[in-house]
């Protein structure tokens, strides 16, 4: 299986799995179309670039050619952003940036205790001041106000 | 002549007041570290700090994001010259001679050929905007919704054409650009469209989020464990000024990448990197010393920069005169506009002057700026790339959190930041261009509504997108690039734009 392979099948998919959730609205006509018109030509447009991108990918290079060597990294962040969006309004933005800093910094990454603390700390709770306090821009709050 | 020297004459009283120069001086500050910085480009940059906007007036606010994207054209080129990791993609070009010339002992003379290459580029270019900007605006009173969607369907078509890969990967993402665009409500109908219940979807699918996750995360995520950062050469201040041989070399690919920049910046959907790319080949195939290019030619420093710059600049032509983002870092400002109430668009310069002179003008402050920014702090901004990747991604990260938070105080939108990072993270390992997805999905709307609107004005006739003469035009343009990216598969030669760099 090459890279384009995967590509062009993943984008048939999503152009057919687009047309099927299109039957909710009406289609209209060729000349007066209706919600699902745009949605379902743009998918016919990506099932044949999907199409044309699968019949010429034989000569790119294999999936298994593409380094993933980096993906237990990846993961770690993606989990990391992930806690985010989920405690940002349970947790209020200082406690959730200072787990999510504390994680990459001290766990992930392996620095130092106090360099560690000090990036969690100055960033979370400094973020926190120039964006919320001083530009006035509203930032969740958690737990006893924090 | 007269009239526009008077307009200028506003302009840079609204862009000298003291709070817009400040704002104007942060902008280029922030967007010369967003340069500098691998990774983070002014797409994030100006993604970040478009929430701390909000509590500024509508033009601060845009000369500080404007600050960001032609700071962060500048900051590119140091890291470039100095370490061989471009700062953002424009900057590709300028690590081949400028990091040779580095090498040789002559990182002060690229660094300084760079700022001084940038800064005539920057400001000529802003004088041709200045000329060009108001007479497009008044033709484009005469475009109607068929010749605006010829005009985006043309946007996407140049995009496709001039990005990295082949055509038909740049129209497939634009494809998936243009459908992320349909979710939401419907404008014409007021259906609710592929939200699944989630109510903040209804207004659709953010830029900022989309922007944020296929740049900003994705790059972390691709990056992620990667080992130490290359040494860094550290030029000293007097070693800064280059001979007068190497003026005499850098003075005409200055004015050529000037010319070639703007140009190609102009149009819409195309890409900085393109200029660079078109600056360089140019300069080496009129070089009497082609072999030198590679090993640090004076022209391949001067030519690519010089051409990034005036891109920029270009780029500002179709979205003040057209209201049409032709690249995704537009449409980000764009939507900075409409955020501070100002309707983007043929009218802007009748109905808001002070903005938009006021901008103009700014952009003559910002060079100038830039310029004074770029030389004598090289040092500062050199040190910044001292800080270890494992501290300064996190931070980034955090920062990016809270810049796709702020917009619209929503953390769903913090959840398609994370599923685009994903997206973007296995399409560029799918060796797959992100930025037509952008540019797909902020069209997507305007496309939808200017084809519905040019159908019922035809009575579903769709004869209408070729009988109308500019909007005909826009097609056979369309047409012929298809035609040309169609060639290579057919002569089987090679396709230039295989030895483009990817483009972030």
């Amino acid at each position: 299986m090459t890279t384009d392979r995967l590509a062009g099948a993943t984008l048939v998919l999503f152009g057919l799995v687009t047309i099927w959730q299109s039957r909710a609205f009406p289609l209209g006509s060729l000349h007066r179309p209706g919600p699902a018109y745009m949605p379902v030509v743009l998918a016919v447009f990506l099932i044949a670039f999907g199409v044309a991108v699968f019949t010429m990918g034989s000569r790119a290079r294999g999936v298994a050619e593409v380094g993933w060597h980096e993906w237990r990294h990846a993961v770690s962040i993606f989990a990391a952003c992930a806690f985010a969006a989920w405690g940002l309004e349970r947790l209020g933005y200082r406690i959730t940036m200072a787990v999510v800093l504390a994680f990459l910094v001290l766990l992930l990454e392996r620095r130092g205790w106090a360099l560690g603390l000090a990036v969690t700390i100055v960033m979370s709770w400094g973020s926190f001041y120039l964006f919320d306090t001083l530009l006035k821009v509203p930032l969740p709050r958690g737990p006893f106000g924090l | 002549m007269l009239e526009t020297l008077q307009n200028l004459g506003l302009g840079f009283s609204v862009a000298l007041a003291p709070h817009v120069l400040w704002y104007g001086f942060i902008g280029c500050l922030v967007g010369t570290l967003v340069g500098v910085l691998p990774g983070v480009g002014p797409l994030a940059g100006i993604s970040l700090l478009l929430p701390a906007t909000y509590g500024l007036d509508a033009t601060s606010a845009l000369v500080m994001l404007a600050g960001i994207y032609y700071g962060a054209m500048y900051g590119g080129s140091t890291t470039s010259i100095l370490m061989r990791i471009p700062g953002e993609a424009a900057s590709v070009m300028t690590c081949i001679d400028g990091y040779a010339m580095a090498r040789k002992g002559r990182a002060g003379p690229a660094l300084a050929i760079a700022a001084v290459g940038s800064y005539v580029a920057g400001t000529v270019s802003v004088i041709a905007l200045m000329f060009l900007a108001p007479p497009l605006a008044a033709f484009a009173l005469r475009f109607g919704p068929p010749e605006y969607f010829s005009l985006l369907l043309l946007g996407l078509l140049v995009l496709a054409y001039m990005n990295s890969g082949s055509m038909l990967k740049g129209l497939a993402m634009a494809a998936l650009g243009l459908l992320l665009g349909m979710i939401g409500i419907d404008q014409m109908s007021g259906y609710f469209r592929f939200a699944y219940g989630i109510t903040e979807l209804g207004d659709g699918i953010g830029v900022v989020p989309v922007a944020v996750g296929l740049f900003g995360l994705a790059e972390i995520l691709l990056t992620a464990g990667q080992a130490n950062p290359p040494a860094v050469i550290r030029p000293r201040l007097r070693d800064l000024l280059p001979s007068r041989q190497e003026w005499r070399e850098a003075h005409m690919p200055i004015w050529r990448g000037t010319g070639i920049g703007f140009l190609i910046g102009i149009i819409p959907g195309s890409a900085h990197v393109i200029s660079t790319f078109v600056s360089y080949a140019i300069e080496r195939k009129i070089s009497k010393r082609p072999e030198e290019f590679g090993k640090g030619a004076v022209a391949g420093v001067a030519g690519p920069e010089s051409a990034n710059n005036a891109a920029t600049s270009g780029a500002f032509v179709p979205m003040l005169a057209l209201g049409v983002p032709g690249v995704p870092v537009a449409a980000l400002l764009l939507a900075a506009m409409m955020v501070h109430g100002v309707t983007p668009g043929p009218l802007l310069i009748q109905q808001d002057p002070r903005l938009f002179w006021g901008f103009i003008a700014s952009m003559y402050v910002g060079n100038v700026i830039l310029l004074i920014l770029n030389l004598p702090l090289v040092g500062l901004f050199v040190n910044l790339l001292r800080v270890p990747y494992p501290i300064l991604y996190p931070i980034v990260l955090v920062c990016s959190i809270l810049g796709v938070y702020a917009v619209n105080s929503s953390a769903v939108d913090v959840w398609i930041m994370l599923a685009m990072g994903v997206v973007g993270y296995v399409l560029r390992k799918l060796d797959f261009e992100t930025a037509p997805i952008v540019l797909g999905l902020v069209l997507a709307p305007m496309m939808e509504l200017s084809l519905r609107q040019s159908l019922a004005m035809s009575a579903g006739n769709y004869t209408i997108f070729v009988t109308r003469p500019i909007s005909l035009v826009l097609l056979a343009i369309g047409l012929v690039l298809v035609i040309l990216a169609l060639r290579p598969l057919i002569s089987r030669t090679l396709d230039w734009r295989a030895r483009l760099p990817v483009d972030t």
